[in-house]
């Protein structure tokens, strides 16, 4: 870490994001939001806890390697509970660990844009997960970043690492309050999957209606290292916009980026996934799937095959469920030496009528038929999953899906 | 069982069945034979009531009942069933879970249909995601058994399937129309469209009909008249039945 990183991001304080609707940084507070520590998740009522679910929040120890829940500015909770795992409030792993600086700041720019920078210059804390050398850490880290003051901002910094050989499975739920309407979310991450090391990330957004999101992520891939990403947001939020970057630096590098979006009536989605393959035998699959019921979902990919020998594909599909909504695919190739293999595809439109027939056919009514078939198309479905997090995966969406 | 009168249909505007008359008794299997084109196809999209077929004359009695306006659902729930020759692949949405739409009954009833047939593998795929050209058609058939039809409507079963599958689709058909039980106590009715006649190596169907730009011309027993056009073609089958006896 050549500069301390507040001075770099002073750089970028003023700078406009290269995408997505711009956020006034001063209409949303920074006070309070000073919640204590809660060992035995009891300060939270059945409205809350019913609310949280639906972003994968179970509020328990129970079958998790680990759990962090930070709710506004302070962490509420965090506990590890299977060895080989570290989790700690970033804060306290940057004071514990003289080297965690190192990780810090290195894979993401503090002077980025002013998201970034303010995240840098006012931080509130974050998740610091590391799996140790050969640490198979079966039962998911379950971490939850929490609205819980209307109209506050959260500043949060997070960062995981995959030591060399081990596997990790994190779900992140990131969610408000069921009384907050109003609020911003800034989230840092930064993933290192080191050599032959297993990282299947899923993130669960269900945020309330006014809330701006304006996560900046990027992870490093090393050697025969696996990073995968689920991301699903089905509920109605203000803007997200991302562009996630990851870069297989490591020979035999993999990586699957999945996203299933829903845009509902006023909800601007800006929401990418770029891959660099930067070495040979790195493979790449990114798979976007997006509905409109309303709203505006742009949908971004970047492939960029920087070496020979490298393979990648990318997959960009829409469903547009109502007169009004947009739904824009953004595929982009980069092949920067023969030798790639690299493709895309895109298709954007209705339900197919021959679909919602045959399923009529079936005895299905027409509206049985189209949300069978929006079902469908928002599933995911990854090859190797452990099954508890596969199970949880698939309850989580089946929550979220509830009264779309 | 099934009753068609004068039935007019257009596609796009553009006239297809051109009064088509047709009945169909309980326990009784037909085939519909005739040149690609003829509106073979289109009298089965249209008996399910698919959005695309119009039909501007006639009408459609099923069990006694006019569906000619019905919904595709209320029709199959009424005892319509389509093997499609080329159905859609819906992704994410199991093939489990279609077959337990189609027999209303639950996992297991449909767990025990692919055990039958060697389809268990099948079942967490998505919905012919993928399938070998045999495999769709044992799908559809499969989920025409879930559905248990007392109208078997089957658009050309045997295309695309190999010979050694040819048998077991043959298998799924015949238990579809009870051809293991007396002719008298049959109660499930068909009707066939094949190309090739393969079919008819597997089951006996009672009556015949060749198409012919969008008019039944012909009548007769099936594997007459399959032979009729083996020999000939369609284009004798078509001028001996145009020509006035």
């Amino acid at each position: 870490m050549p500069d301390d990183p507040k001075v770099t991001a002073a750089r970028g304080r003023d700078k406009k994001a290269a995408a997505g609707p711009d956020v006034d940084l001063k209409q949303y507070s920074r006070q309070g939001g000073d919640w204590a520590y809660d060992e035995q998740y009891q300060g939270f009522d059945a409205a809350e806890r019913s609310h949280l679910l639906k972003a994968g929040i179970e509020l328990t120890d129970e079958e998790h390697a680990a759990t962090f829940f930070q709710a506004d500015r302070a962490v509420m909770h965090c506990k590890v509970s299977q060895p080989g795992l570290e989790v700690l409030p970033i804060k306290e792993a940057l004071e514990r660990y003289e080297w965690v600086k190192d990780y810090y700041w290195r894979l993401v720019s503090p002077d980025s844009d002013k998201y970034t920078a303010q995240t840098a210059l006012d931080l509130d804390n974050g998740y610091f997960i590391r799996a140790l050398p050969g640490a198979k850490i079966v039962h998911p880290v379950e971490t939850c970043l929490y609205i819980r003051t209307e109209g506050l901002a959260q500043h949060v910094h997070n960062i995981v690492i995959a030591e060399p050989g081990s596997e990790l499975n994190v779900i992140t739920g990131c969610t408000t309050h069921p009384g907050v309407k109003a609020g911003l979310h800034l989230g840092i991450s930064e993933f290192y999957v080191k050599a032959g090391a297993r990282l299947n990330f899923t993130m669960v957004h269900n945020w309330g209606t006014d809330i701006h999101v304006r996560p900046r992520s990027a992870i490093l891939v090393e050697e025969k290292g696996t990073f995968i990403s689920n991301y699903i947001l089905l509920k109605p939020v203000k803007s997200v916009q991302m562009d996630p970057l990851v870069r297989l630096t490591g020979s035999g590098a993999v990586t699957t980026l999945q996203s299933i979006v829903v845009a509902h009536p006023d909800t601007e989605l800006d929401l990418g996934g770029r891959v660099y393959l930067e070495a040979p035998q790195t493979r790449a699959e990114v798979i976007a799937r997006s509905v409109t019921t309303g709203g505006k979902s742009i949908s971004r990919g970047h492939l960029v095959g920087k070496v020979p020998n490298v393979k990648a594909h990318l997959e960009c599909q829409g469903l547009i469920l109502s007169e009004t909504g947009i739904i824009h695919a953004i595929p982009e190739l980069t092949g920067e030496v023969a030798g790639v293999e690299m493709s895309h595809e895109a298709a954007v439109g209705k339900i197919a009528q021959e679909e919602i027939e045959y399923l009529m056919a079936r005895g299905l009514d027409e509206d049985e038929a189209a949300s069978t078939i929006v079902r469908g198309f928002l599933s995911i479905k990854i090859e190797g999953l452990p099954m508890a997090l596969e199970e949880e995966i698939e309850r989580t969406i089946r929550e979220a899906r509830k009264g779309l | 069982m099934l009753q068609i009168e004068d039935l007019w249909v257009t596609i796009e505007d553009k006239e297809v069945l051109k009064g088509i008359n047709l009945e169909i008794q309980a326990g009784e299997t037909h085939t519909l034979f005739g040149k690609n084109g003829s509106g073979k196809s289109t009298l089965l999209m249209t008996l399910m009531g698919f959005a695309r077929y119009k039909v501007v004359q006639g009408q459609i009695l099923f069990k006694g009942t006019d569906i000619t306006q019905m919904p595709t659902h209320e029709r199959a729930r009424l005892g319509l069933g389509l093997a499609f020759q080329r159905p859609p692949t819906i992704r994410g949405v199991k093939t489990r879970d279609l077959l337990q739409v189609c027999s209303g009954k639950g996992r297991q009833a449909a767990e025990a249909l692919a055990f039958d047939y060697d389809f268990e593998g099948f079942l967490e795929r998505e919905i012919n995601y993928g399938f070998s050209g045999g495999e769709i058609k044992k799908s559809e058939l499969l989920q025409l058994l879930a559905q248990d039809p007392a109208l078997v409507l089957l658009d050309e079963p045997e295309s695309g399937v190999d010979l050694e599958n040819l048998q077991m689709v043959g298998e799924i058909i015949r238990r579809l129309l009870q051809k293991e039980r007396r002719r008298v106590d049959r109660d499930k009715s068909g009707l066939i469209i094949t190309h090739t006649g393969f079919i008819l190596n597997y089951l006996n169907a009672d009556k015949g009909h060749v198409m012919c730009d969008g008019q039944i011309a012909c009548h007769g027993i099936p594997r007459e008249i399959l032979e009729h056009i083996k020999e000939q073609g369609y284009e004798e089958c078509v001028r001996c039945l145009t020509t006035p006896k």
